[in-house]
């Protein structure tokens, strides 16, 4: 029986994880870059420690209603933001974005508008609907009157990103920020503004310690930081 | 008779080793308890009567099916050359063979890319010269399937040809049998029980494959979107649908795997 206790109790030992001194920060997929500097800022400002969790916002939002320890949650829309028990419109927007074509290096298929990319014989891959990128997009082509046939609906926005890198889709949209991340390997082509959608980044503190990092994102070194990376002011 | 003689065996169990699998078996048995006591039980029927969730499962069923198949017919060969035919090398081809049980599936789906994606090694002379295109299709999700779910398929039939008796195909050779007659007449039906059980795994591997296809595959309705990518992609926004779907893959699962033991077990059991 001495070795079933020893069993059980090890893995609970061995488990590592964030500390409590640590500040457990969910953020969008497409902050990854930005935010992974301006957790080096705040660390070597206030000697605290930052733990980033990235993926798709409404995959966080998910974690964090089954009881994710996060303190921070910085979503990539409003909406995903609100779905959050507690939050109730207590998140700051911190950034903006905007869509953008990404297409392969050199621009190929010359594509120059949003219209370009319904052509059939174009392999198009944009965001699941599901997913602040894809209800960017969506929003973006019906402002725009167009009717696209994309041959997959990914989960989140790197993964349109990667299938353009690759070369296996001609051409995506995606973050404005992304492709700035990812310049020398595609190139963007930009939405017109009439049709183009401001995306924007809200964040909330989900406990007292994450208040102090929240205070940190809307300062002006970390939006110092945020615009380096392409993002815009709220 | 069987029943005295396994209830023997229980008792001689030491108590340690019992409870160790008593925890092993609630590990197992506890997500699908905690899975159930989540489901919406009200919205089930609207949930599975949804033209995506059915498209889902239709094409699901289909992938995996055409993936057991061509699990079986390149498989097969393959496990008898690596249980009876000794070259150098083998314990190499093997490990390739089986190495994407353990890959995980993006670098699966990633090395799908590099090979036969549409700038892949292969893949750009099979568009030029054919025109077959594997992203974004269906095909594409029977190759992503194929490849993480044959390596259960060789193991499984590998080990039986291994333990099979050669000296019942010597015999047969003696008697004047030629090589396919022995392969085809007394070697398969010999293993014919593993042979069902490799094709079930594989099969099982097949339905519940993720990361490969969404990779590969990408995500489409009716052409690409599997149970398991319909999952995903519903937890999102309604976690009430993405927990009926999973109810519905794990019942299908189940169902198949319980079905097929009696068979399996009973056919094993003389052999191992």
């Amino acid at each position: 029986m001495r070795l079933l206790a020893l069993s059980m109790v090890l893995p609970l030992v061995a488990c590592g994880g964030p500390t409590d001194d640590d500040v457990v920060v969910f953020a969008a997929s497409s902050l990854t870059d930005a935010f992974d500097d301006i957790a080096d800022a705040y660390t070597s400002s206030t000697g605290e420690s930052v733990v980033i969790s990235a993926a798709g916002s409404s995959d966080l939002a998910a974690q964090i209603d089954e009881g994710a320890p996060a303190d921070v949650f910085a979503s990539a829309d409003v909406a995903t933001m609100d779905r959050i028990d507690g939050v109730d419109g207590a998140a700051r927007i911190f950034a903006t974005n905007r869509a953008e074509i990404v297409v392969e290096p050199g621009n190929p298929h010359g594509i120059v508008t949003l219209g370009d990319l319904a052509d059939p014989e174009l392999l198009v891959v944009v965001c699941a609907e599901q997913v602040p990128c894809g209800a960017y997009t969506t929003e973006v082509l019906d402002r725009a009157g167009i009717d696209l046939t994309p041959v997959s609906f990914e989960s989140n926005v790197r993964a349109v990103l990667t299938k353009v890198e690759l070369g296996e889709a001609d051409a995506g949209v995606v973050y404005a920020t992304d492709i700035a991340a990812a310049a020398e390997r595609v190139d963007g082509v930009a939405i017109a503004d009439e049709f183009n959608v401001e995306a924007e980044y809200p964040i909330v503190a989900l406990g007292e310690s994450g208040e102090a990092f929240v205070d940190f994102v809307v300062g002006d070194e970390a939006q110092r930081i945020l615009r380096e990376h392409g993002f815009g002011a709220p | 008779m069987s029943r005295d003689r396994r209830r023997v065996a229980e008792e001689r169990l030491p108590l340690p080793v019992l409870a160790l699998a008593v925890v092993a078996v609630a590990f197992f048995v506890l997500p699908l308890v905690g899975l159930l006591w989540r489901v919406p039980w009200s919205e089930i029927g609207d949930v599975i009567t949804r033209r995506s969730v059915i498209d889902a499962l239709w094409l699901s069923l289909q992938t995996s099916l055409a993936a057991t198949v061509l699990s079986v017919v390149f498989g097969v060969p393959l496990a008898w050359l690596l249980a009876r035919v000794e070259f150098r090398g083998r314990g190499l081809v093997r490990a390739v063979s089986t190495l994407s049980m353990v890959l995980p599936p993006v670098v699966a789906g990633v090395a799908l890319f590099a090979s036969f994606g549409r700038r892949g090694l292969f893949g750009q002379y099979l568009d030029e010269w054919f025109g077959i295109r594997l992203p974004f299709t269906t095909a594409g999700v029977v190759v992503a399937q194929t490849f993480v779910a044959m390596p259960f398929l060789v193991l499984t039939v590998e080990s039986a040809i291994r333990q099979f008796d050669p000296r019942v195909e010597d015999a047969a050779r003696t008697l004047g049998a030629g090589r396919w007659y022995v392969f085809s007449r007394v070697t398969l039906p010999g293993i014919r029980p593993a042979l069902v059980a490799g094709a079930v795994l594989a099969w099982a591997r097949a339905l519940g494959e993720f990361g490969a296809t969404i990779t590969f595959a990408g995500n489409f309705p009716g052409t690409t979107r599997t149970m398991p990518l319909a999952t995903f992609l519903a937890l999102e926004t309604d976690p009430g649908e993405a927990i009926v779907i999973a109810l519905v893959l794990v019942a299908v699962s189940l169902a198949v795997l319980v079905g097929l033991r009696d068979r399996w077990l009973g056919g094993t059991r003389g052999l191992s």
